[in-house]
């Protein structure tokens, strides 16, 4: 469960999404508190990625409730959505901009006036070491240093709440450390993260795990708890029992 | 929403669609190419085929390349508010709308923005289209290229719109060839582009004339052509302006989650 003594930033209640007669969410309930890692942990299918397009208002939930430090995704789906930073599982940008057209369009898009966003942007890419690719084109950085631009854009506009929807497909175990030891710092800001993935050691350095699976979050808690929970040596082993043989992806 | 946030909306948003226009080098020369082939090759070729009388806005006779001018300045808004579009599914193909999409501004702003940039675009190609016109003597008075202006905006945003609006429906690129085929061609052809509506109805076309009349593209070359001349076709632009609001009601309809497409599909894109 969540520490009762942390600002819950995002709430979601008794969500469901059916896709026709298919049902992809079968009423979960989450939260994510300030400065707390969140690993929502599933299998390929599980429902996650229908969830983020829930959490980010591109569609509304058949029933439940979207709730980001306060706002209601359906009600005040503006001030819900200035609240968060997202990282899509596919990426979303512009290839044949440069990594600074990229930043400064979403700066543009959250309101940042001219000054505010350079500071801001400035400030994201020396965090995450791209100071010097600032004018490349996207289409000429590797894949770890895209998805980092993503992380820098996502955090241009200073989220309450990050979402990252498998952020680390596609990139070799080197940069999926990186990129996870970067978030796994911003809970030293403040930042409320939701970390979506199929891979179980991403999920080891969480402060709570999510077991998402058809629809439905079957475990909550600490890692450290769910192992001891399940009576098995290890978090993969645990989700493997919680969710069937095949559907990890140990690293 | 803030006056200044919506502003750097629409900075961003136009930049991106300006840098785009710019990088893809021959999206001017291709889409004054097929106009110009029109005014060049097919009028010459048929201007003592056609020949028109004297009809409003026009108060002599004029020379076909005059007569077909409006209609293919139509052409190039057409097309780029279909090609707009075109760059609506394609973006959402490729995931970048969804960063639009979930940007804090209300939907149907973000979408405004969108129409807007795309108009400044064709706007823009229509005027060079003009410019190259008159070096082929198409004669149009120094008035009309001021009074065409707020038309030509006018025009576009409805085009554009209308092409907003496809995208709503159209879930892949491989779909909008053939819907471009039935909604360009279509439009273009049965309108007062290429020779007036009253010679449909002269040669017992009746069907085609009456579904010219109901074209909204008809009236968006219309006021344009009355543009042209310093005039101003109060019906033409009513109608324009109708289906503008019509349209993009529709396309803002189909982009709310909560409403429209998405909520019945799921694919926000």
């Amino acid at each position: 469960m969540p520490d009762s003594a942390r600002e819950v930033l995002l709430s979601v209640s008794g969500v469901r999404k059916s896709y026709g007669a298919r049902p992809a969410l079968k009423g979960v309930d989450l939260q994510v508190c300030a400065g707390e890692f969140v690993a929502l942990l599933g299998p390929n299918g599980a429902g996650k990625s229908t969830l983020f397009q829930l959490l980010t208002g591109l569609f509304n939930a058949d029933a439940g409730q979207v709730q980001v430090c306060g706002h209601d995704m359906r009600v005040a789906p503006v001030s819900a959505l200035g609240r968060i930073g997202v990282v899509f599982q596919q990426m979303t940008l512009d290839m044949d901009l440069s990594v600074e057209a990229n930043l400064v369009f979403h700066a543009r898009l959250h309101g940042l006036g001219p000054r505010l966003a350079a500071a801001r942007i400035d400030d994201a890419l020396a965090r995450l070491g791209l100071g010097d690719r600032r004018g490349d084109r996207v289409r000429e950085l590797s894949g770890g240093n895209r998805r980092k631009v993503e992380l820098a854009r996502a955090l241009v506009h200073r989220p309450s709440v990050l979402l990252m929807d498998e952020a680390t497909v596609g990139l070799d175990p080197a940069s999926r450390r990186h990129l996870l030891d970067e978030v796994l710092g911003l809970r030293a800001t403040g930042v409320g993260v939701l970390w979506a993935s199929h891979l179980v050691d991403e999920a080891e350095a969480a402060d709570r795990v999510l077991v998402l699976h058809r629809g439905e979050l079957l475990a909550e808690g600490a890692p450290a708890a769910l192992v001891q929970a399940s009576g098995r040596a290890s978090l993969a082993e645990a989700f493997l029992d919680m969710t069937g043989a095949g559907a990890a992806e140990p690293a | 929403m803030r006056l200044a946030h919506a502003l750097l909306a629409l900075q961003a948003v136009t930049s991106r669609e300006v840098a785009k226009f710019v990088r893809q080098g021959g999206r001017l020369a291709s889409a004054l190419v097929r106009p110009l082939l029109w005014l060049v090759v097919f009028a010459a070729g048929f201007q003592n085929v056609f020949g028109v009388s004297i009809i409003p806005p026009y108060d002599t006779y004029i020379p076909y390349q005059t007569y077909i001018v409006p209609g293919l300045l139509g052409m190039v808004l057409l097309f780029n508010g279909m090609q707009s579009s075109l760059a609506m599914v394609y973006d959402r193909e490729m995931g970048v709308m969804r960063l639009l999409l979930t940007a804090p501004l209300p939907r149907w702003y973000l979408l405004f923005c969108k129409l807007l940039a795309g108009t400044l675009l064709s706007v823009l190609q229509a005027y060079v289209f003009l410019a190259i016109a008159a070096l082929f003597d198409v004669d149009v008075p120094f008035g009309g290229w001021l009074y065409a202006l707020p038309v030509l905006v006018l025009a576009g945003m409805m085009l554009g719109a209308l092409g907003l609006l496809l995208s709503v429906h159209v879930r892949q690129l491989e779909n909008f060839a053939g819907t471009m085929n039935f909604v360009i061609f279509p439009m273009f052809f049965i309108s007062p582009a290429l020779y007036p509506l009253w010679k449909l109805e002269e040669s017992g076309a009746r069907v085609i004339h009456f579904l010219a009349t109901w074209n909204p593209f008809t009236h968006a070359v219309e006021a344009i052509r009355f543009a042209l001349h310093g005039q101003v076709s109060v019906q033409s632009l009513a109608i324009v302006g109708a289906c503008l609001v019509v349209f993009f009601l529709l396309a803002a309809w189909g982009y709310d989650p909560q409403r429209g497409m998405l909520k019945r599909t799921g694919k926000p894109g």
